[in-house]
């Protein structure tokens, strides 16, 4: 019932805001959609917990301990994101950017990425999380272009066409999985199910698995933004609303990962050794490497914070791929609260390039002089996801290091080289950004700062302090796919 | 060679459909290409409608059809519809140095079919032989959409690998489940509806279809 939910609204929403999506009250129905998605997440994610997995109608859905996590992660995140983009789109509105046709398809598209996205997590078939996936690009390369400036037009195209051509690997690579599973399950459609995959995967014929796996990683790597596929990240973000730019870094990133570590614990079950996680740390390593070098270069902030965002999911897929229960626990909280610190950063980062006129670094000054919550907001943002303590991203990177210390120690130098370079790459524009001599504007609209708040203050809980509950779901989760 | 029939006419069919992916490598007028990737979805329909009818699957009479509809008839005429109204229908597109993209194409083949190999060896499908040809069809469309420069054979190149795709499912196992076929699909269409919107935003922003314009965000 709850599953239904969680399914329906999005979609329903969607439906409906293609409809009313131009007229005044759009915003908020657009939120109080996400808000009633995410009321059902969490009655979905309490039901989980106390009564464990559950598999429903013709095993079409699967909710265990591991996606009901990002489940609730993603229909969060879509919430406070839904209320960030009320005041945001209407001063985009007001400074002549969109028309109201535009703002229809925008709030539309909205809702069904959350509900793609969704889906992605909940089905059970491999195959319909390929469709799904597929549908999730389509769907937000209709939110990138929604400016229409040549620049967006092109950084939309880039996007359709790499990822298409990624998902086209993933999709040999299901058909590989498919192949091989046919010959244990026998054909039909029990053969793509992951409850069922999983309960014969010592049997998969191991060659086709492997090569099923490569396919599939560099398929859904593409949309991961494992280096040296990355291309279109940053150009995405940069070109899109700020709206869209958070929900692309802290969740669709995620979703894509989540399918990667999915078949991963298959493949290695079916294999036996180590292939696919090795494979996993070197994309992860090599884009956590390259990600923090080129930083420094950006001139525009927000493709500084999408290529924060290459370094942090390649942190996310090394730590997956060393596998163990610590180290998917690290994973798993690094997937959190880099989804909040990031999309948290967005969201100023969005009000202030509104503020100033401009995304580039070297014109956006003196934030705390003329708005100081956008100040401190981003301040804190970056602190956060520079790994500092006590905020959350420093107890899970801190993990994963003591980790990779131990079972990977010719990894670490590599990792703590990046992060510090990082560092310094962020905070070095980040800190005139904020603290030099103003030259901001006044906006239209109150911005929305509640949820930068309640975003960094979740992240700081989560450093301090990880609620028992959560603690254990967590090391469910990672003993799962550990 | 004393192979049965329908694995004769496998065989004919993947052949038809490996030299059609070498004519749309090479074909410069956009119109011809769109007819090609017609053809190209015709002979994976009677290909698919072989293989059902001597194997006796019959959800894969249902790929058939919708093969037929979506790649034979709707999706090619969406196309026309699109050039015409764009006004690029006699364009010819420079393709620098055809015989080269042939040779490489050549090599993928070679490559294609080591690829395939161990995974043929242990298919028990009539069609495990064309396992080869089809992974060939999807890097052949590959190298296409590198090579292009115009818009829409970038699209058309991204719908042939869907194409090779598609037979090397119907290959290797008889197709995907029903659900799922039906699910990529309606990718599929929407995605180039999509795309035919696209088309139009691109042209009146740049004046033209040529993807160069689109090479200005690069890291500076």
């Amino acid at each position: 019932m709850e599953l239904l939910l969680v399914l329906g609204v999005p979609f329903a929403g969607g439906i409906l805001l293609g409809v009313w999506g131009h007229r005044n009250f759009a915003p908020e129905l657009n939120s109080g959609m996400s808000l009633l998605t995410f009321l059902a997440a969490a009655v979905l994610t309490a039901r989980i917990i106390a009564d464990g997995p559950i598999l429903v109608w013709d095993e079409l859905f699967f909710v265990d301990s591991f996606n009901v996590f990002l489940v609730a992660l993603t229909a969060f995140v879509a919430f406070t994101t839904s209320l960030f983009s009320r005041p945001y789109m209407r001063i985009e509105l007001h400074h002549g950017k969109l028309s109201p046709n535009r703002l229809r398809l925008y709030h539309s598209m909205y809702q069904m990425f959350t509900f793609t996205m969704l889906l992605v997590l909940l089905t059970n078939n491999v195959g319909i999380l390929w469709v799904a996936m597929e549908a999730a690009t389509l769907t937000t390369v209709l939110l990138v272009s929604l400016y229409r400036t040549p620049a967006s037009l092109e950084a939309a195209w880039k996007y359709f066409i790499l990822c298409g051509v990624g998902l086209a690997q993933a999709l040999f690579g299901t058909i590989l999985l498919y192949f091989a599973a046919e010959k244990v399950l026998g054909a039909g459609g029990t053969a793509l199910l992951w409850t069922h995959l999983y309960e014969v995967k010592d049997q998969l014929e191991p060659t086709v698995l492997g090569l099923a796996f490569v396919f599939l990683l560099v398929g859904y790597g593409t949309k991961v933004g494992l280096v040296p596929l990355h291309n279109w990240l940053p150009d995405a973000h940069a070109e899109g609303p700020t709206p869209i730019s958070a929900v692309l870094s802290g969740l669709l990133l995620n979703v894509a990962l989540y399918a990667v570590v999915r078949t991963k614990v298959l493949v290695e079950g079916a294999l036996g050794t180590h292939f696919a996680g090795n494979l996993m740390m070197g994309f992860g390593l090599l884009s956590v490497v390259v990600a923090a070098f080129l930083l420094s270069r950006q001139k525009d902030v927000k493709r500084l914070f999408a290529y924060s965002s290459v370094e942090h999911m390649g942190l996310m897929t090394f730590a997956f791929g060393m596998g163990g229960a610590v180290a998917t626990f690290a994973a798993m909280l690094h997937m959190t609260v880099h989804s909040l610190t990031k999309s948290a950063i967005f969201f100023t980062v969005g009000h202030a390039a509104q503020k100033s006129g401009t995304q580039v670094i070297a014109d956006i000054r003196g934030l705390i002089d003329s708005n100081p919550t956008i100040g401190w907001g981003l301040m804190f943002g970056s602190l956060a996801i520079l790994g500092m303590p006590p905020f959350g991203v420093f107890t899970s990177e801190f993990m994963i290091l003591t980790v990779a210390m131990h079972q990977q120690p010719w990894a670490t130098p590599f990792l703590l080289a990046a992060l510090g370079v990082a560092f310094a790459a962020i905070f070095g524009k980040v800190q005139p950004m904020v603290f030099g001599t103003a030259t901001a504007k006044r906006l239209p609209h109150p911005p929305a700062l509640l949820p930068v708040f309640a975003h960094l203050a979740l992240v700081l809980m989560l450093g301090l302090y990880i609620p028992p509950y959560l603690a254990t779901w967590y090391r469910q989760a990672a003993q799962l796919i550990g | 060679m004393n192979l049965p029939l329908y694995a004769q006419l496998i065989n004919l069919f993947a052949a038809l459909l490996l030299l059609l992916a070498f004519a749309m490598l090479t074909q410069r007028r956009i119109l011809s290409l769109i007819n090609l990737f017609a053809a190209q979805g015709f002979v994976l329909a009677l290909s698919t409608l072989v293989v059902a009818y001597f194997t006796h699957q019959y959800h894969l009479y249902y790929s058939a059809l919708l093969t037929l509809v979506l790649k034979v008839l709707f999706l090619p005429w969406i196309m026309h519809r699109l050039i015409r109204a764009l006004n690029v229908r006699w364009d010819v597109e420079t393709l620098i140095n055809i015989p080269a993209t042939m040779l490489i194409g050549i090599v993928l083949v070679i490559f294609a079919f080591n690829l395939a190999a161990p995974i043929s060896e242990i298919a028990g499908t009539v069609t495990k032989s064309t396992l080869g040809i089809a992974t060939a069809c999807i890097l052949l469309a590959f190298l296409m959409m590198i090579t292009r420069r115009k818009a829409v054979s970038q699209v058309i190149g991204f719908l042939a690998m869907e194409n090779g795709l598609f037979f090397a499912a119907t290959s290797a196992t008889y197709g995907m489940p029903m659900v799922v076929e039906l699910g990529i699909a309606l990718d599929v269409l929407v995605g180039t509806l999509i795309f035919g919107v696209f088309f139009f935003h691109i042209r009146e922003t740049f004046e033209s279809l040529d993807i160069h314009h689109l090479e200005k965000l690069k890291e500076r």
